[in-house]
């Protein structure tokens, strides 16, 4: 058995109320990504995703630190790594892509130099040399055009264009793992297709490890080989994508997938019923280790 | 991009100000020093003399040509200076804020509290006068609101998308200030800098008028009110047209300045275009 490309070791981490009080967010989460694959991370707002993702990064902000755990990217420990050697690894060996396409550049420079500034800032390339790789990495994400396209400004672009130059900055220096939290959100369903494939099919053929996290599950079929569904700081679930859709055995997965709408299916009545979970996440605060998700499940509810 | 009315006035007034100081020595009919004739003092304008003549003989129109370059140097260099120290201090502060971010934020403040003549006097107190000392002091005193702003406007771009994806794709912090930070605040960094200058042109009439400034026989427009004080009764004009260069010349950065706010930055526009 190979490696594990990320290794997350039962990773706490909180907002720092006061000195003595962290009111925690994660409550000692594991999970591996081997190389290459694409491992999905599922959960409603507030489960948890993103700040995983940001921890990885290294790039939690002050209430936010870690309380405990570890991250091994290659077997370094990122969570002790010095912040200058955690910055090259940024951007080089693990890079992200963001939900919000249209705000992730910079509106003042065109896109093709803020391209070509990751073959300089991590390649050491010149700017002419690097000028030439950003039009291909364009050219790479199916841009079409490329050697025009590099020279306009993002507000020139469509939502689903500059996602694409997101994709390819984030590709540019080849990177062992990439972070996608949440890409598709903002972009409309046949956009979202187009961007899930090319995600797919450039980290397949670069071999790049794809942590993806999403609320969406079809998303998250269409792309993941393996699934970890995320709830209220805990990672409750994990399996294959296949048998987590066909056999899942948590509740609140149970619940989610109850809560997702199928092409063709129908009940009696005709008509497909679907099941919600019980109102808003519930406050942590009052969750217990054993049963958190006793007030909120539909069969926990009962009396 | 629309701009108003008053910015094109006031592009205007300062084109002006700005043409007068480097065609001086091309257009100006005298030599603003050594050209004094006592025969011809205290002279009300007329077809060679068109401002008038002063105490010593030398046309007015002149010395005001020349003294445009003074307060245009004064304008820019102390901007620059004031911009550069501004922009720093503030950026920093609001990037990484912590404890440089209090310090930063409390020297702001003691400097809006003195009143910034009275700092621009103690230094040129301690460095003497003349032009380098006068630039220096003005530099120093009027970078707090440039530095309020940059720290402000940094602490609403550190939370923009593209800030924080330059984050996760490794750029270091000075080269996040600078390719991601500092071109996007220019807009009201550069409205804070056009609205300096007129304040640097005032200060420079001020304190060359108490005689720390430039120094005779070297024309500046505050040194002329010095001289033509005692003469205001006599020769008004020898007063009135240094005082109407300074009026026009403000004016002019103050009204650019408006106008650059008013267009760069749409939140701010007070008025339908």
């Amino acid at each position: 058995m190979t490696a594990p490309l990320l290794d997350i070791k039962d990773l706490r981490l909180g907002v720092a109320v006061n000195r003595s009080t962290v009111h925690p967010l994660l409550k000692g989460i594991s999970f591996q990504i081997m190389p290459g694959e694409a491992y999905g991370l599922v959960g409603e707002s507030g489960s948890g995703k993103s700040v995983t993702s940001l921890a990885v990064m290294g790039l939690l902000k002050k209430p936010l630190t870690v309380s405990g755990g570890e991250i091994l990217f290659k077997g370094q420990n990122l969570l002790a790594l010095p912040k200058r050697e955690m910055r090259r690894l940024r951007g080089n060996r693990i890079a992200m892509i963001f939900q919000e396409p249209m705000t992730a550049l910079n509106p003042l420079s065109t896109v093709g130099r803020q391209i070509a500034e990751m073959f300089v800032l991590h390649q050491g390339k010149s700017w002419g040399e690097a000028e030439k790789l950003a039009v291909e990495a364009l050219g790479n994400v199916r841009v079409p055009n490329p050697d025009r396209r590099a020279k306009n400004y993002p507000h020139q672009m469509s939502g689903g264009l500059r996602q694409r130059v997101m994709i390819a900055m984030a590709l540019a220096c080849d990177p062992d793992l990439l972070i996608a939290d949440e890409p598709t959100t903002a972009l409309d369903v046949t956009v979202q297709a187009e961007v899930l494939r090319l995600i797919k099919e450039l980290c397949a053929a670069r071999g790049t490890a794809v942590l993806f996290i999403s609320h969406d599950l079809g998303v998250i079929a269409s792309v993941c080989q393996r699934v970890g569904v995320m709830y209220s700081g805990c990672l409750v679930e994990e399996n294959d994508t296949r048998a987590l859709f066909d056999n899942p055995r948590h509740e609140y997965t149970r619940g989610l997938l109850g809560a997702l709408p199928r092409l063709g299916s129908r009940s009696e009545h005709g008509r497909q019923r679907l099941v919600d979970i019980d109102s808003i996440i519930a406050d942590r605060s009052k969750l217990t280790e054993t049963r958190f998700i006793a007030p909120r499940g539909p069969e926990g509810s009962q009396p | 991009m629309r701009f108003g009315f008053n910015f094109w006035l006031g592009a205007g007034l300062t084109t002006l100000v700005i043409l007068a100081g480097i065609l001086a020595p091309w257009i100006a009919p005298f030599h603003p020093v050594l050209d004094a004739d006592l025969m011809n003092s205290e002279l009300p304008p007329d077809a060679t003399f068109w401002f008038g003549t002063d105490a010593q003989g030398r046309d007015v129109y002149t010395r005001i040509l020349y003294g445009a370059q003074i307060s245009l140097t004064v304008g820019v260099v102390s901007q620059v200076i004031n911009s550069m120290i501004g922009i720093t201090l503030g950026m920093t502060a609001g990037y990484w804020g912590g404890w440089w971010d209090d310090l930063v934020n409390g020297l702001t403040n003691v400097m809006l509290a003195i009143p910034s003549l009275i700092f621009a006097l103690a230094v040129m107190a301690v460095l003497g006068p003349g032009l380098p000392s006068l630039l220096i002091a003005l530099g120093l005193t009027n970078w707090s609101w440039t530095c309020r702003i940059a720290r402000s406007s940094t602490l609403s771009l550190k939370s923009q998308g593209y800030v924080q994806a330059a984050q996760t794709l490794g750029y270091g912090d000075l080269r996040i200030m600078f390719t991601q930070i500092l071109p996007n605040m220019m807009g009201p960094i550069l409205v804070m800098a056009t609205l300096g200058m007129g304040s640097a042109v005032l200060s420079e009439a001020a304190l060359s008028f108490l005689g720390l400034g430039i120094q005779p026989p070297f024309p500046s427009w505050g040194s002329m009110l010095t001289d033509a004080r005692q003469l205001i009764q006599l020769a008004p004009w020898v007063a009135i047209f240094p005082g109407l260069a300074i009026f026009l010349s403000v004016l002019g950065f103050n009204l650019l300045g408006d106008g650059l706010r008013d267009s760069l930055d749409p939140h701010m526009r007070t008025r339908k275009p």
